[in-house]
């Protein structure tokens, strides 16, 4: 069957901000779409908020509408362009929920527009859980037993029957949100009730226990003929009761015999039938009970799915792109396998290699929450390796992860912890649950203890325990020989890991260079989808280590095109997310443009680098210096390397600019000393003062003797934070020597390679970023973003504004000598990111680093200038004036400059406190600080701030209110500040309620107000306090500022936990209440309308 | 650790550590990219005098159990794999693979680099080669020869080495609709399975087997099976075959069973380069344009083309089915007498069950024995 010739034009729905359970995979997918729909010469318009995707490029799309994905705003987006039909399968559940919206408020019938992929009713099979599980009897397949209840009767009726425990779902919701395991009637009580609060529909299933079982996956595409295929099976390490997103898993899956995988198969794909996904991918979770073998169906999301990011990765098959081809009309055998260019879509790829997906936590972010693994999403992030066998894969993925651990015996073993100990911690599932099944067996624990106390199936334990003889050879062996290096490296062991077991040989080092005299290193295999059955033309590449010497590395020659390795960002984690992966992928774009041969090295499989035709060569590995090491050696053994590109993935590349120049590796852009001249607080504090700019006053102290003098020196508040980190890890704001003795004893591990700095915190000052390019003659301002919130808040869970809003032209210029300044002193190539406080007319660094940052996309967005491409471009030798002259960059100006028609961008950040709880089962404090905790961003763009911030709003969080009651509490120090803000809410109607200490203020300034309790004062009589209030639905919005350090008992926390759990806005700032009051002006006021990020560009060019 | 070694008969040599018995073993290498089933593959009497190479890199992680045998014994001349298991995790295993290959004399190699090694047939054919461990690693040399030496599979005929000597009888589910008379040329256990599950009874008999065998048990409907060797050689069994289709019982065949009744139709046959080894190789209906992943296990094939219509002694013919990665002919139908086959097998195991329909069609064909496949 060709593709439909009734559509022209299609309207692509992406999936909003990252959040925990709906990462970049969204954009990986909803790219390969809009590429496959252009390609087929359809009109694509977009509607997606996230400005830090690729799918958001203006050229991935005709019509790209950063716009906020709610039913308004993508009705307007409707009206205005008018699509044949809508696909919504690509983007994720946000996409999903859309959609069905947009059905049940009668839009898509009105505006004439199809769903296409999947239709409202099959979308609503799958995930109505009654229904699901009726369509499964249907078909013969067991489900565990359950009911669907309504409320908290229902729900104590369905346990009576069931008995606990039981697993509790909400209908609707995502990565599992809201869902939980009840083992007493306590936890029953508090899961229902908040899962019954999260769905949509108010609607909970009530489930009998799996808790234990296998758990699999299956990842299917079915085409308009009928024909369905499965492209990948997943196992889960971790048995039934943690999500699948918090799981290690396997592909494929380990532990089935053919009669059991064909009967899951069979299972798949007559559920899939019968629920009517008309065209496109979908995914189906199975429990299986060990000892019996019992199959039952757990669920199915009836559109692409993280999992399907991640089969595509494991598999070579691109799920998303032939999902969009389906919806259009093409059947399986229709369409190319791109890898052998010769075999059709219809079949079933085959492995002849094991991936290893792990998650990536950050429970460090988020003191008190409960970091136990249930059914609800917690990870941020994930790596996936490949490796000829599980173990090899394993230790890829662990070492992929960018935490203190790079794999087995990396860090000491706790003390005193005995095998008894290990056996009782592996009965609760835990981030690094792997690391305690090896100490546990390295202990004495037998394969059985281990598997029975974690439910982790034999084999997996075995495997480990496989790793812990090996260990204990290597550990033994006299020398080293290269037999038994081989076998260790055949394992998946690091040189590092090696490195750990005998010190005698100097370190990762020395064992490199051991291993490489005894010619033991890894080749290079292909992922074709075929298990090698025909030829791959794709170079989708993963290392491994083989027994023979004479083993073969698939990595072709190229001699005719230089090329350039870009080093990806890894896992994404809070302050290392997908805008790094932007840059990545903007670079590869701009150098295979040049001419350049483009090879990518990552390890995340949700990305959109990592797919393999965004480069011309993409090699799935860790990014640890032993393993790029080894891609170099590759490359350079195909053709001329003629650089490696650091700068554009974050932290994780940019940490491995010393050693690749020291080893040899042409790191182009800033050179490593120069980024250690940013990154040196010393260092950094000598190039601002022979540039003569001023920095807050700082000291680096190793011991709280010497940070109490540096802070008497400077006077509190003062900002304490380790040295050398991303996202603000660990960073406070500390107003007395109380709290700095307490932020002390915190932080463990200070040393002298590692002191921690003590700054003076410039109170009330505004903040500003700027993002530049710097190819060692000139600069070119890429933008400077204003934040809205103060000095104090991290840069990347600041909202912010482009251009600034109210910075002069001689504040402007200011910044623009400082930061060409700063570009000179350090000696930039490339990218530079400065953070700037102005306080009192001064203009302070706070600090530099030249290396892409989280803004670039927002930044190049707003200004229309693709500042990536214009830096790797810089890197590889380019000038500014080059690139003007190109048309890479503008003829003229810069970002500094924008005309004074510009649109107003705004970003805002997203953040996950609603994800955790304590585990007592209470919220965590949404109280912003130094120390990032965004999982993502959006974008609202206008001709003005107001409706640049409404939408920026209505895009994070649901829309400002434009009526009802705002509560209003301050610290004194902003008593003062509120004044304004809040006279305006109340002469906009706004109901306005504060406690008492606020109230008086408000009513001497003539605002009127109604005075409420706090949650800990005394009741006088039955009136109800603020959080009961907020909890009850009684406050459409809240301000409130907190002071002092955040902690659970700090007054305000129930405040503003309980704002977060109703999903209400909560502003916690008073520069933040000030643009929230222009925000709900402007929805007020004025018809807020959408525009396309192409038609906003093309004014702005042409009025540069 | 016994040292082992997979000699080709080009001479490359791939190492490893000997797996399951020691010894010498000679056969055709193949690859088979099946990721689950090798309890299935390795006693499919289709593998007979091959030496089976697994590109799923871990095997055995469900060791070996009472039920899955495809037959009475393991046929696979020898085994090759990269990473066997330590132990396996199933809870229908009974024994570990390395056991059930030992105690079934059957010689493997693991630590072979598997995927060098599928490249290699890829682009050089399956060809002849031995495995060789302990005390029968020798030098290179003398092993290539003993290669050398041994028979190639173009014009070997093995489905008399693997057949049942004697015929019986494998009762229907239920009620009997139907009986049917299986040659054996190959038969797998789950073949009469998933006939009985349609009421049929088969009669099971040897390769051996006249038109008077056949008629003896007066059958309902003709099943050639699958099996080992080049059906160049299978001439007994195609004249048995013509003598089914002139008295107009209904016939199906499967993998070597339709090349027997391609040939019989009077259609050549051919020896692939590398053969389709595999559970997820598309098969597409001609009629329906519709696509079945298949469980395929063959090196020969007939010729024809997609959708081909050709003039036979029983009348007209089409080639009804084809695999799209190579244009392959997967099915053939006679359009004026009942009979059809597929190169491929309905009866999976293993495998996805895409296509048991085609036992459904058979039974369709003998209810009406005067409609045609067609």
């Amino acid at each position: 069957m060709p593709r439909r010739d009734d559509i022209d034009h299609v309207l692509v729905i992406g999936s909003g901000p990252i959040v925990i359970g709906q990462a970049c995979e969204f954009d990986y997918s909803g790219t390969q779409a809009c590429r496959v729909l252009r390609e087929e010469g359809l009109r694509v318009s977009l509607v997606n908020s996230n400005p830090a995707t690729i799918m958001t490029d203006p050229e991935f799309a005709d019509a790209t509408y950063i716009e906020p994905i709610t039913v308004d705003f993508v009705e307007k987006v409707i009206a205005k362009e008018r699509p044949d039909a809508l696909l919504a399968t690509l983007g994720g559940q946000t996409a999903l929920n859309t959609a069905v919206a947009l059905h049940e408020r009668g839009i898509l019938e009105k505006y004439g527009v199809e769903l296409i992929g999947a239709d409202i009713e099959a979308i609503q099979r799958g995930e109505d859980r009654q229904r699901f599980k009726d369509i499964c009897a249907a078909v013969g397949a067991e489900t565990p037993r359950s009911a669907v209840c309504h409320s908290m009767d229902e729900v104590r009726a369905t346990v009576e029957r069931l008995g606990l425990p039981v697993v509790i779902r909400p209908s609707f919701t995502m990565g599992g949100l809201g869902s939980g395991m009840a083992h007493t009637a306590e936890e029953l009580e508090r899961l229902a009730s908040s899962g019954l609060a999260e769905s949509p529909v108010h609607e909970v299933l009530i489930e009998e226990s799996v808790l234990g079982w296998k758990e699999y996956e299956l990842e299917l595409m079915r085409d308009r003929n009928d024909n369905v295929v499965v492209i990948c099976s997943i196992e889960n390490i971790d048995p039934m009761g943690v999500h699948t997103g918090d799981s290690v898993t396997v592909a494929p899956a380990m532990t089935l015999t053919d009669r059991e995988y064909q009967h899951m198969r069979d299972v798949g794909i007559d559920v899939l039938r019968e629920v009517g996904v008309d065209t496109g991918g979908c995914n189906i979770q199975f429990a299986v009970q060990p000892e019996t073998g019992r199959l039952v169906v757990i669920e199915m999301n009836p559109r692409v799915s993280r999992s399907s990011a991640l089969a595509s990765k494991a598999t070579g098959f691109p799920i998303a792109k032939i999902a969009a081809k389906l919806a259009i009309g093409y059947t399986l055998d229709e369409i190319r396998n791109d890898i052998t260019g010769e075999t059709p879509a219809s079949f079933e790829p085959t492995l002849d290699y094991v991936v290893v997906k792990v998650p990536r936590f950050a429970f460090e972010k988020f003191p008190g929450a409960d970091p136990t693994l249930t059914t609800t999403m917690k990870s941020v992030g994930e790596a996936m390796s490949l490796g000829r066998n599980f173990v090899e894969a394993l230790g890829k993925a662990l070492r992929s992860m960018e935490t203190g651990a790079a794999g087995f015996w990396t860090t000491p073993d706790p003390a005193g912890v005995t095998a008894q100990d290990l056996l009782d911690a592996l009965r609760v599932a835990h981030d690094g649950r792997l690391y305690t099944v090896e100490r546990a067996l390295r202990l004495g624990a037998s394969v059985a203890e281990v598997s029975a106390a974690s439910g982790i199936d034999p084999w997996f334990v075995d495997q480990i325990a496989s790793l812990v003889e090996l260990r204990a050879e290597v550990i033994a062996a006299p020398v080293l020989d290269e037999p038994l290096l081989r076998r260790a490296k055949r394992s998946g062991f690091s040189d590092r890991q090696v490195a750990a077991l005998r010190p005698e040989l100097a370190g990762e080092d020395g064992v490199r260079t051991l291993r490489h005299r005894l010619g033991v290193r890894p080749v290079f295999k292909t992922v074709d989808t075929c298990a090698a059955e025909f030829a791959a033309r794709t170079p989708y590449h993963y290392s491994a280590y083989e027994l023979d010497p004479e083993a073969e590395s698939e990595v072709t020659e190229q001699r005719d095109r230089p090329k350039v390795l870009i080093l990806g960002s890894g896992p994404n984690r809070i302050g290392q997310g997908i805008e790094f992966d932007y840059s990545c992928v903007h670079a590869a774009m701009a150098l295979r443009a040049a001419g350049f041969e483009t090879v990518m090295v990552n390890c995340n499989p949700e990305t959109v680098s990592t797919d393999y035709d965004t480069s011309d060569r993409l090699y799935f590995e860790p990014l640890t210096f032993e393993d790029v090491l080894e891609v170099v050696h590759s490359e350079r053994g195909s053709g001329t390397v003629v650089g490696v590109i650091v700068q554009l993935g974050g932290q994780t590349p940019l940490g491995l600019a010393r050693r690749l120049t020291e080893a040899g590796v042409p790191v182009v852009g800033t050179p490593a000393d120069a980024i250690h001249l940013a990154e040196d607080r010393g260092a950094f504090g000598e190039v601002l003062a022979n540039a003569g700019l001023p920095a807050p006053r700082f000291g680096m102290a190793t011991s709280f003797t010497a940070a109490k003098r540096i802070a008497d020196e400077i006077g509190y508040p003062v900002l304490v934070r380790p040295s050398y980190v991303l996202g603000g890890r660990g960073m406070e704001i500390v107003y007395d020597e109380a709290s700095l003795a307490g932020y002390i004893a915190r932080a463990t591990q200070i040393t002298p390679e590692h002191p921690v700095l003590v700054d003076r915190f410039l109170d009330d000052a505004i903040e500003i970023d700027v993002d530049a390019l710097c190819d060692g003659h000139e600069i070119f301002l890429g933008g400077v973003m204003e934040h809205i919130e103060e000095a104090g808040v991290h840069s990347g869970d600041s909202s912010c504004a482009l251009p600034p809003i109210t910075l002069g032209r001689t504040d402007l210029a200011v910044i623009r000598r400082s930061t060409a300044a700063i570009a000179e002193g350090i000696g930039v190539r490339g990218l530079l990111n400065v953070q700037y406080a102005l306080k009192d007319d001064v203009l302070y660094v706070l600090e530099a680093n030249p290396r892409a940052s989280r803004t670039v996309p927002f930044v190049s967005k707003a200004t229309a200038v693709p500042l990536a491409k214009a830096a790797a471009r810089i890197m590889l030798g380019a000038t500014i004036a080059e690139l003007r002259a190109e048309g890479l960059l503008p003829a003229k100006g810069d970002g500094g400059e924008l005309p004074a028609t510009s649109p107003v961008a705004v970003k805002e950040a997203v953040l996950p406190f609603h994800r955790f709880r304590t585990p007592e089962g209470h919220g965590v404090d949404s109280l912003l600080g130094p120390e990032m905790k965004s999982t993502g961003e959006v974008m609202g763009i206008d001709a003005s701030f107001g409706k640049a911030f409404a939408k920026s709003q209505t895009a994070s969080y649901g829309s400002l209110p434009t009526s009802g009651r705002v509560f209003v509490s301050v610290a004194n120090r902003d008593k003062r500040a509120m004044v304004f803000p809040v006279k305006r809410l109340a002469d906009l109607g706004f109901e306005v309620l504060a406690t008492a200490g606020t109230a008086e203020v408000l009513r001497r300034n003539g605002i009127p107000c109604t005075e409420v309790r706090k949650h800990f004062e005394t009741p006088l009589d039955d009136q109800p306090n603020i959080v009961e209030i907020i909890r009850a639905g009684g406050v459409d919005m809240v301000i409130n500022t907190p002071y002092g350090n955040p902690g659970p008992r700090v007054d305000g926390y129930e405040i503003r936990t309980a704002a977060v759990s109703r999903d209400i806005p909560c502003v916690t700032t008073i520069q933040g209440a000030a643009a929230a009051v222009h925000g709900i002006e402007a929805l007020i006021s004025q018809e807020i309308e959408v525009e396309s990020l192409q038609a906003l560009q093309a004014a702005l060019r042409s009025s540069r | 650790m016994t040292g082992a070694a997979l000699v080709l008969e080009d001479g490359r040599v791939f190492r490893g550590q000997a797996f399951g018995a020691t010894g010498t073993t000679l056969g055709e290498v193949v690859f088979c990219t099946g990721m689950t089933g090798y309890q299935e593959t390795l006693t499919d009497p289709s593998y007979h005098r091959q030496i089976v190479v697994a590109t799923a890199p871990q095997i055995g992680n469900t060791g070996w159990n009472d039920e899955d045998d495809e037959s009475r014994r393991i046929w696979v001349a020898g085994y090759v794999v990269r990473d066997p298991a330590r132990v396996p995790s199933s809870w229908r295993s009974r024994r570990t693979l390395d056991e059930a290959l030992g105690e079934q004399g059957v010689v493997g190699v693991s630590g072979v680099d598997t995927r060098s090694l599928t490249r290699h047939i890829r682009e050089r054919g399956a060809m002849r080669g031995g495995v060789f461990s302990g005390d029968a690693l020798t030098d290179v040399d003398a092993m290539v020869e003993q290669v050398l030496a041994s028979p190639r599979m173009a014009g070997a005929d093995l489905a008399g080495q693997v057949t049942t000597e004697a015929g019986y009888v494998l009762p229907a589910q239920g009620e009997r609709r139907y009986r049917v008379a299986a040659l054996d040329l190959g038969i797998k256990t789950n073949t009469p399975r998933m006939m009985a599950a349609r009421g049929i009874e088969t009669h099971v008999l040897p390769v051996t087997a006249t038109i008077d065998d056949v008629l003896a048990v007066e059958p309902d409907g003709v099943f050639l099976a699958n099996g080992p060797g080049d059906p160049a050689t299978a001439d007994g069994p195609v004249e048995l075959a013509r003598n089914v289709l002139e008295r107009r019982i209904p016939l199906f065949g499967i993998c070597f069973g339709h090349q027997i009744l391609g040939r019989a139709l009077g259609r050549g046959t051919y020896k692939l380069r590398y053969g389709h080894r595999g559970i997820n190789i598309p098969v597409i209906d001609v009629d329906t344009g519709r696509v079945a992943i298949t469980s395929q296990n063959h090196g020969f094939a007939l010729d024809g083309e997609p959708g081909e219509r050709f003039d036979t002694p029983f009348g007209a013919a089409k080639i009804s089915h084809y695999c799209p990665n190579d244009g392959c002919v997967e099915g053939v139908r006679a359009l004026e007498v009942p009979a059809f086959s597929v190169q491929y097998h309905p009866e999976a195991a293993a495998g996805p069950h895409d296509a048991a329909p085609l036992f459904d069609e058979f039974v369709s064909l003998m209810e009406d024995p005067n409609a045609t496949a067609g």
